[in-house]
């Protein structure tokens, strides 16, 4: 769920490792980010829709990855993946590290970019320790 | 009783003036800067500008001892995340609005029961003040038709018949019936008309009386 840079690769290369995709985003553009090569499908609707998730396969998803630019709706679609079609391995991107170590707590894997980015970056920084 | 409101909206901002008169202590929070001003003045200094989905700004309004926290913004997924980390923080009492009705279920799941939907609340006063029996007009087509739903009631003259003995008006046909189950099936020489069944009918609008009193019977109209 969401098309931008990161759920562009990441459906890009679950797709070169013949996994069968769906990529879901709001809007038609974003699958331009999307190789000539993608075999997967590509739908367009608001994944916090329990309808738009049932039509791109949820019921016999064994992953869900929601990656738009909203936290709130990562979190959302994720709860909606888990307990309602109990998709197994959910991962909920969240940019807020605090609300991530929350949503870890309440069943869900999640990934902040800004704890992984700050830490690869002090890591770059001589004599600087971990945040 | 401490209450956290989590948005200032038309509702956040019309339940804390009804929670300031009372004996109980309220905060609302709300995250644009300029309508967190706007209600201040109006709320009495009991707003504080912040985003409620962000645990340090729940914690900075002093979530640890809140006995209530209503999560009332416009967006459903802010609502959830809000009692979430509400919830997490250990507030007795959540509740949320929910705007789009179907979302009702994702809250239940997440345990969080109290949840409060204006959609959900006005359709119901809607539907009974319908007839058991009635026809619900879905869409325009050209040239005058009509496409129009009928949801057959046990007492409907056709229950118990196939579509073809049903004599309907000029240029009119059951297009599709759907069964109480949600099952849709194409009308065929050996379909049975049941109560519960929803037809979608094509029709004129100039029909639509004649169809109304072929399909739903003359006395079980509008009226009853």
């Amino acid at each position: 769920m969401g098309c931008g840079r990161t759920g562009a690769a990441i459906a890009a290369s679950l797709d070169r490792d013949g996994h069968s995709v769906t990529v879901l985003d709001l809007n038609s553009g974003q699958f331009r980010r999307l190789p000539d090569a993608f075999g997967g499908r590509m739908a367009v609707g608001n994944g916090m829709d329990a309808e738009v998730l049932e039509r791109a396969g949820a019921r016999e998803a064994d992953a869900f990855v929601a990656v738009t630019q909203g936290d709130n709706r990562n979190y959302f679609a994720s709860q909606l993946a888990r307990e309602i079609f109990g998709v197994q391995n959910v991962v909920c991107r969240t940019k807020d590290p605090e609300r991530g170590e929350i949503f870890g707590h309440l069943g869900l894997q999640t990934y902040s970019p800004t704890s992984a980015g700050a830490e690869a970056i002090l890591a770059m920084l001589p004599g600087s320790g971990p945040a | 009783m401490y209450v956290i409101i989590a948005g200032g909206g038309k509702v956040g901002y019309y339940l804390g003036r009804e929670l300031l008169g009372g004996d109980h202590e309220m905060l609302v929070i709300e995250r644009s800067a300029s309508r967190a001003a706007e209600i201040n003045d109006l709320l009495e200094g009991t707003v504080q500008q912040g985003d409620a989905c962000e645990a340090s700004v729940l914690d900075g309004a002093g979530i640890a001892r809140a006995d209530l926290v209503a999560a009332v913004t416009g967006d459903d997924e802010d609502n959830l995340v809000v009692c979430e980390i509400a919830r997490y923080r250990g507030v007795p009492r959540v509740l949320a609005r929910v705007n789009n009705p179907t979302n009702a279920v994702l809250f239940q799941k997440r345990g969080i029961e109290t949840t409060v939907s204006a959609t959900e609340a006005i359709l119901s006063q809607i539907e009974q003040e319908l007839p058991v029996t009635s026809m619900v007009p879905v869409m325009q087509l050209h040239q005058g038709l009509e496409l129009v739903e009928v949801r057959l009631s046990e007492t409907s003259p056709v229950v118990g018949r196939t579509p073809r003995e049903v004599l309907l008006p000029p240029e009119s046909l059951i297009a599709l019936i759907v069964d109480s189950g949600g099952v849709p099936r194409v009308p065929g020489a050996d379909t049975t008309l049941t109560a519960g069944d929803a037809l979608v009918v094509v029709t004129r609008a100039e029909s639509k009386g004649m169809l109304q009193e072929a399909l739903i019977g003359g006395a079980h109209g509008f009226d009853t």
